[in-house]
């Protein structure tokens, strides 16, 4: 029995395929990840029934007037949030580890997160009366100038992955650096803020904060899909890839780009949620194989429903307290890390 | 270079000048014409440029001086995906990600045969299947690569060659790393290629007696310069040995296929005269 299902409607010059395992999984990761924001939605200081969460969601009339407003307007959007910043970070990543060929890699490698803080953070501590809007703006800013000033650094030495890697990671610690002076000095109403931030977090997201991170999504994960075939050429090596004919400085160029822009972007929304985009790829692997045409929307079901997972868990462990959905992702993530660490070292 | 039909030459270089990133160059205007039809072995001393040249025949490394040509044409102006129907390199020791099956690494050789919307055709999957079945791997076809013994993955990667269907074979080493009887294996897959298909094979070999055995012609590099070139049985003398190797050694005739053999001599030897 052959390991892939092909799609090939006859008539029209498409065709596909895809590892036998992909739609069962989405399946199961789907309903889990819908199961999962249900609860998140029903959870909280005022319990809404499951019932009622669906109901309200789909527009529905139930008994309780305050539910709409509960739902629609406080817990619905940031439960999305949370599941579409978590798709960012996984596609972002499941890019990166295939273009470095290294199964460590994260989107923090490429400077994303220390850029992002930095802004974000120079932000709150400097100018502390600049509106909320200007805050995923200035760190959207911050991410894409510290990684587009990595690559034009590496760009000379032949932009290869090491090279890109190992001058992400100092100009990363510049900034970071730079980032904990300003958290050093800040005024302390304004670093708590800032920490917060930087922990990660989708607390208090709205409907305000899903809009501007959509197009990106739309744009850049279907991007992603297309260039799968690229991604699968690149992982097998540089030469491989330049052998059997991918263009390859250009389409490491586009993935760079794409794994950039959706990592940015979620960041942006959400401060520096660690460990998805590192783990959700691995996950995808070991569920689908490593054919990327199956392994990006399954890394990226698999970032969504970790986030939102990891969102109910930070509003419910210690509640009425609420952990940062980061803080439950690095609990989670770190010890995954190492063992990857430690299988990789036993090779 | 005109090419005629069918052509005489499947590669040709023009004064080709190579070297990595501002270094000494490897290879210094080099005129060299690898025949149609034939297996070219490059045999030489480590770090003698043979592997930097088989990769820009490639496209891999592009020359800093000089070019080559394909068909008349300079390899480095020809679209990528063009240069991949007629010309498939297999790199030497290539590593496949963890839990890629065989399958899915040799349809990976139909790359330049798919675009955005048409990703597997009934011509993709029928060549596929050709090339795992002639390098004898259909049992092995739905297992991981990374499982394989080292003979079954260089053959996997093989057939991922293959599967690209062009007329001109470029392979590096494609023996190291197996044991004797996986050598020969892969060997004599390589000869049966050219003689069925009569598909161009050029290939960068350790062994001379391997070399001279499978090899229609030879070309023997020293620093980035061919010291011969030709027939194995007239270029394949004690005295080109010492020329490229610094090595004495006995040139006797192979007991089985009859072509040369070279025996080195060596310093034990002497040794084990006095005892």
């Amino acid at each position: 029995m052959k390991s892939w299902i092909v799609i090939r409607p006859q008539g029209i010059p498409v065709s596909l395929r895809i590892d036998r395992r992909v739609p069962l999984v989405l399946l199961a990761i789907a309903l889990t990840t819908l199961l999962a924001m249900a609860l998140n939605i029903s959870h909280g200081e005022y319990p809404v029934p499951l019932l009622d969460v669906v109901k309200t969601v789909l527009g529905l009339e139930t008994n309780n007037a305050d539910y709409n407003f509960i739902i629609n307007t406080l817990r619905l959007p940031r439960v999305l949030v949370a599941f579409f910043v978590g798709v960012g970070l996984a596609v972002s990543g499941a890019i990166l580890q295939c273009l470095t060929r290294n199964p460590l890699a994260a989107p923090g490698i490429i400077g994303v997160n220390a850029g992002a803080s930095l802004a974000a953070v120079a932000l709150i501590v400097l100018f502390p009366s600049a509106p909320l809007f200007a805050l995923p703006l200035s760190a959207l800013g911050g991410a894409i100038a510290i990684t587009i000033l990595i690559y034009l650094l590496a760009w000379e030495r032949g932009s290869s992955a090491i090279h890109l890697i190992l001058i992400g990671i100092g100009l990363s610690a510049i900034a970071t650096a730079l980032t904990t002076f300003l958290v050093t000095f800040g005024n302390i109403n304004q670093v708590s803020l800032a920490l917060v931030w930087m922990a990660g977090s989708v607390y208090g997201r709205s409907w305000e904060h899903l809009w501007p991170l959509l197009p990106w999504l739309i744009v850049f994960v279907p991007l992603a899909l297309l260039l799968s075939r690229d991604l699968n050429a690149l992982h097998l090596g540089e030469d491989v890839a330049r052998g059997i004919g991918s263009p390859i400085e250009l389409r490491r160029g586009l993935l760079w780009i794409t794994s950039l822009a959706l990592a940015a972007a979620s960041v942006a929304t959400a401060g520096t949620i660690g460990f998805v985009g590192f783990i959700s790829p691995h996950l995808a692997r070991q569920l689908v194989g490593p054919s990327h045409e199956g392994l990006i929307p399954t890394a990226a079901m698999v970032g969504g429903s970790i986030v939102v997972f990891a969102d109910l868990l930070g509003r419910s462990l210690f509640a009425p307290t609420e952990l940062p959905c980061g803080v439950i992702t690095a609990c989670i993530g770190a010890p995954y890390f190492l063992y990857l660490l430690s299988r990789s070292n036993k090779r | 270079m005109k090419s005629e039909n069918p052509p005489q030459y499947a590669l040709t270089t023009r004064k080709l000048t190579l070297a990595y990133s501002n270094g000494q160059p490897i290879v210094l205007n080099l005129d060299l014409a690898i025949p149609a039809g034939q297996i070219t072995v490059i045999v030489g001393p480590n770090g003698c440029g043979k592997s930097t040249l088989l990769r820009s025949f490639a496209r891999l490394l592009k020359p800093v001086v000089g070019t080559v040509y394909l068909d008349g044409a300079s390899i480095f102006k020809l679209p990528t995906k063009e240069v991949a129907k007629q010309l498939g390199i297999l790199p030497q020791s290539p590593i496949a990600p963890e839990g890629l099956t065989v399958r899915e690494l040799v349809g990976q050789g139909r790359y330049p045969y798919q675009g955005w919307f048409q990703q597997w055709s009934k011509e993709d999957e029928e060549i596929t299947e050709r090339a795992i079945a002639t390098t004898g791997l259909t049992e092995f076809a739905d297992r991981p690569v990374d499982t394989l013994s080292g003979g079954q993955r260089q053959r996997a990667w093989m057939a991922m060659v293959l599967a690209q269907d062009t007329d001109i074979l470029l392979l590096d080493e494609p023996t190291t790393f197996l044991d004797l009887a996986h050598q020969i294996d892969i060997l004599d897959l390589l000869y049966d290629l050219n003689r069925s298909r009569g598909r161009t094979i050029v290939m960068v070999l350790h062994d001379l007696n391997q070399a001279c055995r499978y090899g229609d012609r030879l070309i023997a590099l020293r620093n980035g310069e061919i010291q011969v070139q030709g027939d194995p049985a007239q270029v394949m003398t004690e005295g080109m040995v010492r020329l490229v190797f610094d090595l004495e050694c006995r040139i006797v005739k192979d007991p089985v296929a009859g072509t040369p053999m070279c025996v080195p001599i060596g310093r034990k030897v002497q040794v084990k005269d006095r005892a």
